[in-house]
C-alpha cells in the first residue's frame, strides 16, 4: 500500500512543514463565574427580566427580614418568670423579633416539664444521641461493637431519664418533653423499623413461603392504608381498652409502637424496590456458589438493595423524624409541643412566630445533616459502580 | 514429536472415558415454563472428566437444561442425577451440588460491590468455613491460572469484559468443583476478548475438568470437546463426536443448523 511517489512527497512537504496552530485560551467572557452568569442570568432578554425581578425581590425580602430578625429585635426583656414584663416586645410587635421569649423559654422548649433543677440530664442524653449518631455516621465504625456502643449508650439515657438509682431522683415518664423526646421517638422508631422492614420486605418476596408473604402484604397495605394520627389514637385509647384489668404500658411507649409500625410498612417497600431491581443474575451467581439463602441474602443482596434505595430510604427518615411531631395530638410532649406550649402564658401570648422558627431550625439542623450525610455516603458507594 | 504426544494424550482420555464413572445423568427430564414444553425428555449422560459442548438455535432449551443441573431451574418429571446425588426438593442435596458443581454465566454475575479477591474468597470462607488466608491465597492461585492476578484489589466495574468473565471462572474453581458448567460464557464479548476467555477454558479442559459447555463457538467445540450435542424445540436431537457431527450430520435439522452458523466460515 504505498503511495505513488508524488502523493507521498506532498504528504512528505506536508508533515515537515506542519506546525501546530497556536493553542488560545476561551474568550475571556466565556468561561468562569463571568460565563456562567452570561449563560444562565442574562442569555436573553426575557431571563434578563426575570433575574432582574427575582433579584429584586429576594433583596427586598431579605433585608426586610434581617430588620425584623436582627437590627429591631428586642434581644431581653426586664423580668423573669410570672414577673416578666413583656411591654418591649409587644411595642416592637411585627417591626422586630421577640429573641427574649427564646432566653426566657428555651430551657421548656428543649426539656419540658422536666424538673427544672434536673434538666441537665435530658441535656447530657441529648448529648449522649449526637454522639452516638455521629459514631454511627462513621463507616470504620460499622462493626459489631457498634451494637455494644448503641446498648450501652440507651442504657445510660434511660438511667438518666427515669433515675432513681445512684442517687437520681426518679422522674416519672409523663414529666418528660422537649427535644429529647423527639430525638427518643425517631431514634428507636428508624434504628427498629428499619430491621423490621427489612424482613417484611424479603416476607413478601418470598413466593415459596405463601403465609409469610400474605401476612406481610396484609401488614404493609393495612398500615399504609390508614393516617399515622389514626394509629396514634388507637395507641393512646384503644389499645388500653384490650389489655388486661391492671396492666398498663406507658403512653410514650404505644406512641413509639405505632411510630415503628407505621414507619416499618413505608420503609419495607423502599426496601423492596431496592430488591426488585437487583438483577436476577446476582440472586443465581449466590445461589450457584452454594450460599444458603440467608448467606446470599446478607452478603450479597442487600448490601446492593441498600446502597440503591439510599435516596428513597433517608427520605423516608427524614419524614419520620418530622412526623414524631403528630405525637402532640395524643398530648405528648417533644419538640413541637413544647414550643406550642411555651407561648400560652398571657404574657407571651401572640410570639408564636419566633418560637415557631426557633423549632424549625431545630428540625431543620438534624433533617439537614441527614440529608448532607446521605449524600456523601452515596458518593461512597457509587465510587467503585461500573463506569 | 509433539504432535505424537497430543495424539497420545488424545488417545489415552479417550480410553479413560471408557472407564469413567458418570458424573451427571439426565433421564427423561421434563420441563415447561407455564404451558410451553421447553426440555422434552432430555436423557444425557457425561461421565468423569468428559468434556461436552451443547448447541442449537436459541430457545432450543440448552440453557434450561444446563441451569437444570445445578437447579437454578427446577424440573417436573424425569431424574437427574450429580456425583451420584438426586436432584429433589431436598435442599441438603440441592446444596451438596451446588457445592461440587461451578457456573460461568453469559453476564459474568460478579458481585460489584465487593472487590476481585473479596470474590473469589465469598463461597470458600462461608460455604466451605476456610480460613480466610487460606482462602486469599487459593484465590490468588487461581488469578494466576486466569492471568489476572494484578487486578485482585480492583472492581468488577474497573475491568474488561474478558477480564471479568475470566474472574468469572476462577471464582467458580476457587470452590474446587468436580464439573463446571458454561452457560455461552463468550456470547457477551466484544470479538477481540473471546479468545482469552476460551484459552482459560481450553486450559481447564487440558486439566481434567468435567465441563458441559453451552456456546455458539464451534471452533471451541472441534479442539475440544469430546461429544457433541445438539438441540432443537426442547429435544436432544442428535449427539456425537466432534468430526462425526460436523462431518457427517444425519438429521436435517442439524444439517440445517450447521450450514446456517457455518455460512462463511
Amino acid at each position: 500500500m504505498t503511495p505513488p511517489p508524488a502523493e507521498a512527497a506532498t504528504m512528505g512537504q506536508a508533515s515537515a512543514a506542519f506546525v501546530p496552530a497556536e493553542e488560545r485560551r476561551p474568550p475571556s467572557l466565556s468561561v468562569g463565574p463571568i460565563g456562567w452568569i452570561r449563560a444562565n442570568l442574562f442569555n436573553s432578554w426575557a431571563s434578563t427580566a426575570v433575574t432582574l425581578v427575582l433579584g429584586y425581590l429576594i433583596i427586598r425580602w431579605t433585608l426586610g427580614f434581617l430588620d425584623w430578625a436582627v437590627f429591631n429585635a428586642v434581644w431581653s426583656v426586664p423580668g423573669t418568670g410570672q414577673a416578666v414584663n413583656t411591654t418591649a416586645c409587644r411595642e416592637m410587635k411585627g417591626i422586630g423579633a421577640c429573641w427574649a421569649l427564646i432566653g426566657e423559654k428555651y430551657r421548656f422548649i428543649l426539656f419540658g416539664l422536666y424538673p427544672f433543677d434536673e434538666q441537665w440530664r435530658p441535656a447530657v442524653c441529648i448529648a449522649i444521641f449526637v454522639g452516638l449518631y455521629v459514631v454511627s455516621a462513621m463507616r470504620r465504625f460499622w462493626r459489631r461493637e457498634l451494637l455494644f456502643i448503641w446498648i450501652a449508650a440507651l442504657t445510660v439515657i434511660g438511667i438518666l431519664m427515669w433515675g432513681g438509682v445512684f442517687g437520681l431522683p426518679y422522674v416519672e415518664q409523663e414529666r418528660w418533653g422537649g427535644l429529647i423526646i423527639t430525638l427518643i421517638l425517631s431514634t428507636f422508631g428508624i434504628a427498629l423499623a428499619f430491621p423490621l422492614a427489612i424482613f417484611v420486605a424479603l416476607g413478601r418476596r418470598a413466593h415459596n413461603l405463601p403465609a409469610v408473604k400474605a401476612l406481610c402484604v396484609v401488614y404493609i397495605e393495612l398500615i399504609r392504608g390508614v393516617p399515622l394520627i389514626s394509629l396514634l389514637f388507637m395507641a393512646s385509647v384503644m389499645f388500653p381498652l384490650f389489655l388486661p384489668e391492671g396492666m398498663n404500658i406507658d403512653k410514650l411507649l404505644r406512641a413509639q409502637i405505632a411510630i415503628i409500625l407505621f414507619a416499618a410498612a413505608y420503609l419495607a417497600e423502599v426496601i423492596r424496590g431496592g430488591l426488585q431491581a437487583l438483577p436476577r443474575g446476582q440472586y443465581e451467581a449466590a445461589e450457584a456458589l452454594g450460599l444458603s439463602y440467608w448467606q446470599k441474602t446478607g452478603l450479597i443482596i442487600l448490601p446492593q438493595a441498600l446502597r440503591m434505595v439510599i435516596p428513597p430510604l433517608v427520605n423516608t427518615f427524614i419524614g419520620m423524624f418530622k412526623d414524631t411531631s403528630l405525637v402532640l395530638i395524643i398530648g405528648i410532649f417533644d419538640l413541637l409541643n413544647a414550643a406550642k406550649t411555651s407561648i400560652i402564658e398571657p404574657a407571651w401570648q401572640g410570639f408564636g412566630t419566633e418560637a415557631y422558627l426557633a423549632v424549625a431550625a431545630i428540625y431543620f439542623v438534624f433533617c439537614f445533616a441527614m440529608s448532607k450525610y446521605s449524600a456523601g455516603l452515596e458518593t461512597e458507594f457509587n465510587r467503585h459502580r461500573n463506569r | 514429536m509433539q504432535q505424537a504426544a497430543v495424539q497420545q494424550a488424545a488417545n489415552d482420555h479417550a480410553a479413560a472415558l471408557e472407564a469413567a464413572q458418570p458424573m451427571i445423568v439426565l433421564d427423561k427430564v421434563n420441563k415447561w415454563f407455564g404451558a410451553l414444553h421447553v426440555l422434552r425428555d432430555v436423557t444425557l449422560t457425561v461421565k468423569e472428566r468428559e468434556r461436552v459442548v451443547v448447541c442449537g438455535p436459541s430457545g432450543s432449551g440448552k440453557s434450561t437444561m444446563i441451569r437444570c443441573i445445578n437447579r437454578l431451574e427446577v424440573h417436573q418429571e424425569g431424574r437427574i442425577e450429580v456425583d451420584g446425588i438426586e436432584l429433589t426438593g431436598d435442599l441438603k442435596n440441592i446444596d451438596a451440588i451446588r457445592r461440587e458443581v461451578g457456573m460461568v454465566f453469559q453476564s459474568f454475575n460478579l458481585f460489584p460491590h465487593l472487590t476481585i479477591l473479596e470474590n473469589l474468597t465469598l463461597a470458600p470462607i462461608w460455604v466451605r468455613k476456610m480460613p480466610k488466608r487460606e482462602a486469599e491465597e487459593l484465590a490468588m492461585t487461581y488469578l494466576g491460572r486466569v492471568k489476572i492476578p494484578e487486578q485482585a484489589h480492583k472492581y468488577p466495574g474497573q475491568l474488561s469484559g474478558g477480564q471479568q468473565q475470566r474472574v468469572a471462572i476462577a471464582r467458580a474453581l476457587c470452590m474446587r468443583p468436580k464439573i463446571m458448567l458454561f452457560d455461552e460464557p463468550t456470547s457477551a464479548l466484544d470479538p477481540e476478548m473471546i479468545k482469552e476467555v476460551l484459552d482459560v477454558m481450553v486450559e481447564l479442559a487440558d486439566s481434567g475438568m468435567t465441563m458441559v459447555v453451552v456456546t455458539h463457538e464451534m471452533g471451541f467445540a472441534r479442539q475440544v470437546a469430546d461429544r457433541v450435542v445438539f438441540m432443537d424445540r426442547g429435544e436432544v436431537v442428535e449427539v456425537a463426536p466432534p468430526t462425526e457431527f460436523f462431518g457427517n450430520p444425519r438429521s436435517d435439522r442439524l444439517k440445517m443448523f450447521l450450514s446456517q452458523i457455518l455460512r462463511g466460515h
